[in-house]
């Protein structure tokens, strides 16, 4: 975990409000491990006191990037960033995902932008396997070109029918669960809302396989000291224990999550990839 | 830069604030703990707390409400886990502590004052997130007596109230920590707060309310500070929005002997070594030998 001052390389709009954020961060960068993320202090903006995780999407030697949609004040302002700038970044930051087990296919579920916190998994897994990826349109399907250059059996679903499947992306995955998935067993991992990382980890419950899900909380500090980021997490003997996401997440499995604290905190509805605060 | 702290020997006046640096190892790989002033731990109570549910915490315009609910791993777990980590450090250690009634608050000094390695007990009296015990501690003077005098009898180690917000009686509060054997007093908690969200019509966080801090709350707590330090002889630290040199300047000319940097280090964890290296660079350009020639230097 570093503190960097790191310099914008490139910014660019990759269309559907997307941007992708190219970063020179050589303390930073060349440590990240699949699935985690960075700590951004947004510049111009003195009255937000927080800063914005964002999974990393692509590490390239010293330079980093993020992908990022403009949803609240926060990205809005990311967006004036030009090439030359300095951004204060912490991370890597959390604990990502496994590296996928050889014995079984690895399997690739994401919505939204959270296709770019599986992008480096995908890049380093030795067997490349399925890709579910799923969106509102056609332009909320993200660097598919990315994943199927390197290998990976992309299916994609929207919810407007102009890529893939139309409907919810759960529901090719069933498909070829169903067709596929006797001969040989998955390994999900995911990254997206909670209603589809819901419905991905109680497959793999139900399947007897497992599910890397990255959960997305508000988040404070970053490094486990302000405790605003907790996932309730099963314990042995039917109890659950406060974990960070930031700490020991994001990247929990299915069968540790305790779903119910979503309807508690009037959490349910959809939410996104870190890439997200919910408050901006 | 060294000062003395009703005891605690302080080789610069910059602390961390209670909630907002953990239990020090979060914060270890980032920046060097030895350059700290002290490090003030997150309350701990008698039993583990698990907290508030979420959302925990909203960001407002210059301002940070927190409702964490004063989660932590209780006396025992903290001391088992975190004082073996901290004892490796040549920086005083605070513990904040906290009860729901002056038994827990007296079980937690005495598991304390039986433990190498704390340098002093700040007592949390003003927590605003949980819905019993503290809160009556700081709004009403008497109860506030109780629990320092109780914490007095069963420490010998400094002791540090740490008073609310309260506008009206802040003199008092302090005056009354002092009488009961105070060592120094800390200001400000947090100020009772809360967000709504318009378009669901609820509060933003799970506990409906929390406390305020960060930049928004610092004038608050300079008027504050101003006001109990002229009313006691202890030391003063003060705490509320500090986020650089300047920040921490106006809490020293206005009476603080120390401070400490609480929602800056989410914001920057290396806020408090630079307000340190900032308050270096003042003492040089004014050319003041001691920072102790500050204190309470306002000019009227």
């Amino acid at each position: 975990m570093k503190l960097e001052e790191a310099r914008v390389l490139d910014h660019r709009e990759i269309g559907g409000g997307y941007r992708l954020l190219k970063l020179a961060a050589p303390a930073i960068s060349p440590a990240v491990q699949p699935g985690q993320f960075v700590h951004v202090r947004v510049p111009h903006y003195e009255t937000a006191l927080l800063r914005r995780p964002f999974s990393v999407y692509k590490t390239e030697g010293s330079s980093l990037s993020i992908l990022y949609k403009n949803v609240g004040r926060g990205t809005a302002t990311l967006t004036h960033l030009q090439p030359g700038d300095s951004i204060s970044l912490l991370g890597p930051l959390g604990h990502g995902f496994p590296e996928p087990a050889a014995e079984h296919v690895p399997v690739l579920v994401a919505g939204g932008y959270g296709m770019a916190a599986l992008y480096l998994l995908a890049r380093n897994a030795t067997q490349k396997g399925v890709a579910f990826f799923g969106g509102r349109s056609a332009q909320d399907i993200l660097c598919a070109d990315e994943f199927t250059g390197l290998g990976w059996d992309l299916h994609t679903a929207t919810e407007d029918g102009t890529s893939g499947y139309k409907g919810l992306v759960t529901e090719p995955l069933d498909a070829w669960l169903s067709a596929e998935g006797k001969d040989r067993t998955p390994e999900f991992f995911a990254c997206g809302p909670n209603g589809m990382l819901q419905a991905v980890g109680e497959r793999a419950i139900r399947g007897g396989w497992k599910a890397w899900l990255s959960m997305d909380r508000n988040m404070g500090c970053g490094v486990g000291a302000c405790l605003t980021c907790v996932q309730k997490i099963r314990q042995e003997e039917g109890s659950w224990q406060w974990k960070r996401c930031c700490k020991e997440g994001p990247v929990f499995e299915a069968r540790e999550i305790v779903w119910d604290e979503d309807v508690e905190a009037g959490n349910s509805k959809p939410a996104s990839t870190p890439n997200a605060p919910v408050k901006m | 830069m060294s000062v003395d702290l009703g005891g605690i020997r302080m080789k610069n006046p910059v602390m961390t604030a209670s909630g907002t640096f953990g239990y020090g190892p979060e914060y270890a790989d980032l920046i060097d703990l030895n350059a700290l002033g002290a490090i003030v731990v997150k309350g701990i109570s008698l039993h583990p707390v698990k907290g508030n549910p979420p959302p925990r915490t909203v960001e407002t315009a210059s301002g940070l409400i927190n409702a964490i609910g004063l989660q932590n791993p209780g006396v025992d777990g903290f001391i088992r886990e975190y004082v073996p980590f901290l004892r490796r450090f040549d920086t005083p250690v605070i513990v904040n502590i906290w009860g729901r009634t002056i038994e827990e608050y007296e079980q937690v000094a005495e598991r304390f004052d039986a433990t190498d390695g704390i340098a002093g007990l700040e007592i949390n009296v003003s927590c605003p997130n949980i819905k019993e015990g503290s809160c009556m501690f700081s709004s009403n003077i008497e109860m506030f007596r109780r629990v320092v005098a109780a914490v007095r009898r069963k420490t010998k180690r400094p002791m540090i109230p740490k008073l609310a917000p309260d506008h009206a009686h802040i003199a008092d509060f302090a005056k009354a920590a002092e009488a009961c054997g105070a060592d120094a007093i800390s200001l400000i908690n947090t100020l009772p707060a809360m967000a709504i969200d318009a378009e669901t019509r609820r509060p933003i966080l799970g506990n409906k309310t929390g406390g305020l801090s960060g930049p928004a709350i610092k004038p608050v707590a300079v008027k504050q500070v101003w006001d109990a330090a002229r009313a006691v002889r202890i030391p003063v630290v003060g705490i509320g929005g500090i986020y650089s040199a300047t920040d921490a300047l106006e809490f020293i000319i206005a009476g603080a002997t120390a401070v400490a940097v609480g929602t800056a280090n989410f914001t920057q964890p290396s806020t408090a070594l630079e307000v340190v290296e900032g308050l270096r660079s003042y003492l040089a350009r004014h050319n003041l030998a001691s920072v102790r020639d500050l204190v309470g230097s306002l000019q009227t």
